[in-house]
């Protein structure tokens, strides 16, 4: 396959084959919404089904460092699109501090989520034969809440009078919840590696206003996955909090 | 040889996509990005899943040529019809058309010099390739016998098969279906040559493009069902178990959402085929051109709304039950115009009976059959009775091998000068074409009787009075299978020895026919500029004729 400059042989024009990359994307993008729309269904459909236990694990989780990680993505969609602009209007030095800027804050997203995961491992609520929805309250550490946890003892004890099995089905929450956010997560570190190949364009100079189609691809990506976030934060954090 | 054709002694080009040199050997085939190539790494690929396929069902028949079982054990016997329905389903019916022909045409077809995405073009095989070898490697270390459709919790809890490495290689497959369809479709939108409007493609374009969009609508929900239920299996989750609070159900309606669909991948390319060949042989433009065309996109978009027929005797909802077996008589509609189009376009033409054709008109009988059974499986009623037996398996085979592999093997013949530059046989041809026809109805009609007298399918043993069609039934599979070794072996002697073929040897109407065959790497020497319509068989400057000139006859591999 030859290539003049940026245009690949097989197309006739720049335009021609930013059209297609464009296209392509879009379509790929369409692609990945059937492909979260399953776990959008099964967490739908088991939820309505056991919302007492699917109250609790979200209330499990830790609104702050959920919602600070809502602000983190917003922002890096923020710079994800000047660094789209910075490219449309050739100014290439913005390109590279916006790109890297996207960069960090997608790293600090995926912290935070590992900080998240650990708190679950710690509280026993990963599924598997390890899991207990009581384990938290009955092992208080020295930096908890008790009367947080007293409460939280009180509302599990409750829930299991209404649904006897409710260890089973906070384990599909938690199924469910580590499935989308490790899916999301995974989304995440393939957009940091195109941000890294993005990165390592701008710094020789590649995005330029004729052409800069790369960086208007992976931002559609990472503007998705962002989105997708915008979703899953209500439907595992906010849904059902009631304290 | 026609006499008009002015050249008798025609020859191959100099310079064409398989002599081009670009690095030596196999690494100028391994690394290449012309679809053409690929569309040959796919063709040798797809054979193979054809043949371990071919070989699980014929050890299927011989097994149920007594009551008792002839050949294995009930265990193994699971194993033998899930490991084929896996194979052939997965692994050639699904990229058999679009990955194999829909590669090397559409760019062809509409004027452009490669696909909008040759690298990923590459990439979609090897991800075949490597899903392929994953779905092996299940096969050689236990095997797999949850049947093809992996029905939870027996795959992902009790099954002791290899069912984990099967699902991931089939995971790993759906990506290769989902890159081939983006693909299709953004060259379609972008790559057409100048004039080529949308409705001057040929219709096997816009069967590809129907099918692109199944591809891409579809195969994603059965990649995250599989990944949840392979999770399922791997870490015991409950997503689909029942004894942990999961919903079987919902994993049968998230996997027919595809599957159901997927039936249209499998027949959709095969129709475009039928489409292209039809009007050659009957030498008449097209009966109702706009309307096959948006039958098309019909099939796609109503076929996205009927997989809940699956589920019938499940218990879910009289209303949803209703819903789905009305919907699934409207997928009937745009079926039936093709057919009424195909057989107007016969009327009054000028038929020859050359091989594809052959294999066109055996589609068009077959898929009749199977179009019609499908609708008595469609009536609430009547499914109780016939769900689960061998009905619905003559039923589906009538449809997937009697009008997918038929298109498939008509395809071959009629695009097969253009592949590879030279011509078969054409009485020894025309042979096998009767033969397949004659081999397949021997194989499968039987079922349909044994199906509505009550032989259940996936079993491995039978009542007595049930074996004089079940011997029927593995007698007409050794026809058939000649029916597919007799092309496999001339096709192959005739890569190298059959006659030259020349540019356009039927001759038909498509822009592939108007460059070189074998065509050069960049397909065109210009880029061309379309001024005619479609399937326009008057005007053919191009073959030096005046406008309304007879044809010449078609030409043919016999000395």
């Amino acid at each position: 396959m030859h290539r003049t400059g940026e245009l690949y042989g097989h197309f006739e024009t720049l335009e021609q084959q930013k059209e297609s990359a464009t296209l392509g994307m879009w379509i790929f993008l369409v692609t990945e919404v059937l492909f979260f729309g399953g776990l959008f269904l099964t967490y739908t459909i088991n939820r309505r089904a056991f919302s007492t236990a699917f109250g609790i694990g979200s209330n499990t989780l830790d609104i702050t460092l959920g919602a600070g990680n809502t602000v983190v993505l917003i922002m890096s969609s923020l710079t994800m699109a000047m660094a789209v602009w910075s490219a449309q209007v050739g100014k290439k030095k913005l390109v590279s501090i916006f790109l890297i800027a996207t960069l960090g804050l997608g790293t600090v997203f995926l912290g935070v989520k590992a900080i998240e995961y650990k708190q679950k491992y710690d509280h026993h609520l990963i599924p598997g034969h390890g899991f207990d929805m009581r384990y938290r309250s009955a092992h208080p550490t020295a930096s908890d809440d008790l009367k947080e946890l007293a409460r939280e003892k009180q509302e599990v004890q409750t829930a299991i009078k209404s649904d006897p099995d409710i260890n089973y089905h906070g384990q599909l929450y938690f199924s469910l919840y580590f499935g989308m956010t490790g899916l999301h997560a995974l989304h995440m570190i393939v957009g940091a590696g195109l941000l890294l190949w993005l990165i390592k364009g701008s710094f020789v100079g590649r995005y330029t206003p004729q052409y800069n189609t790369p960086v208007e691809i992976v931002g559609l990506y990472w503007h998705f996955v962002d989105i997708v976030w915008i979703y899953l934060f209500p439907l595992l954090y906010l849904i059902d909090r009631h304290h | 040889m026609s006499d008009t054709l002015t050249t008798p002694a025609l020859e191959l080009p100099h310079k064409h996509y398989l002599n081009a040199t670009y690095g030596s050997g196999l690494r100028s085939w391994l690394l290449t990005t012309d679809h053409k190539r690929i569309a040959l790494l796919y063709l040798c690929s797809v054979t193979v899943f054809f043949f371990i396929g071919g070989v699980l069902a014929t050890m299927i028949r011989i097994h149920l040529l007594t009551p008792g079982g002839a050949l294995v054990t009930p265990e193994t016997y699971n194993k033998l019809f899930t490991m084929h329905g896996v194979a052939m389903i997965f692994f050639f019916l699904i990229p058999s058309i679009p990955a194999v022909f829909g590669n090397f045409l559409i760019p062809l077809m509409i004027g452009a010099k490669d696909l909008a995405f040759p690298k990923i073009n590459l990439l979609s095989w090897y991800i075949y390739i490597i899903g392929g070898g994953f779905v092996l490697y299940s096969f050689s270390t236990g095997g797999l016998d949850t049947g093809w459709t992996f029905y939870t919790p027996l795959s992902s809890v009790y099954s002791n098969s290899a069912v984990t490495p099967a699902v991931i290689g089939i995971f790993i497959n759906g990506f290769s279906s989902i890159l081939t369809g983006l693909n299709f479709i953004v060259t379609i939108h972008t790559m057409r040559a100048p004039g080529m409007t949308w409705f001057r493609m040929p219709l096997f374009v816009w069967a590809h493009y129907a099918t692109s969009l199944v591809m891409i609508l579809g195969t994603p929900v059965i990649a995250i069902t599989l990944l949840l239920a392979g999770l399922e299996r791997m870490f015991h989750l409950g997503f689909f178990n029942p004894a942990l609070g999961g919903d079987p159900i919902l994993f049968q309606h998230l996997f027919w959402f595809y599957s159901h669909p997927a039936v249209y991948i499998m027949i959709l390319p095969a129709m475009g085929v039928i489409s292209e060949i039809i009007p050659t042989f009957a030498r008449k433009p097209i009966f109702g051109y706009s309307f096959i065309a948006g039958s098309s996109i019909a099939i796609a978009v109503i076929g996205f709304l009927v997989w809940a027929h699956h589920m019938f005797v499940t218990g879910e909802s009289t209303y949803a039950a209703l819903t789905f077996s009305f919907l699934s008589y409207v997928v009937a509609i745009p079926s039936a115009v093709k057919v009424f189009n195909w057989t107007s376009t016969l009327y009054k033409g000028s038929i020859s009976w050359d091989p594809p054709m052959i294999y066109a008109l055996g589609f068009i009988g077959l898929f009749v059959i199977g179009g019609l059974t499908g609708l008595f499986l469609a009536c609430l009623g009547l499914d109780i009775h016939i769900h689960d037996t061998y009905f619905v398996v003559a039923h589906f085979h009538y449809i997937m091998v009697g009008g997918a592999v038929m298109g498939y093997v008509g395809a071959l013949h009629f695009w097969w000068p253009k592949i590879t530059g030279r011509l078969y046989p054409r009485a020894l041809s025309r042979f096998a074409a009767i033969i397949l026809f004659i081999g397949f109805n021997l194989t499968f009609f039987p079922q349909f009787i044994l199906g509505y007298l009550g032989m259940p399918r996936r079993y491995h043993t039978y009542p007595p009075e049930f074996q004089v069609l079940n011997v029927l039934s593995t007698a007409g599979a050794s026809i058939l299978a000649l029916g597919y070794l007799l092309p496999m072996s001339y096709l192959t002697w005739s890569m190298r020895y059959g006659k030259v073929a020349g540019p356009n040897p039927w001759p038909a109407t498509g822009l592939e026919w108007k460059t070189d065959s074998p065509p050069l790497t960049e397909n065109f020497e210009v880029t061309p500029e379309v001024t005619w319509e479609p399937y326009d068989f008057k005007n053919r400057p191009d073959l030096g004729l005046a406008t309304g000139a007879p044809l010449p006859a078609p030409a043919h591999g016999d000395d």
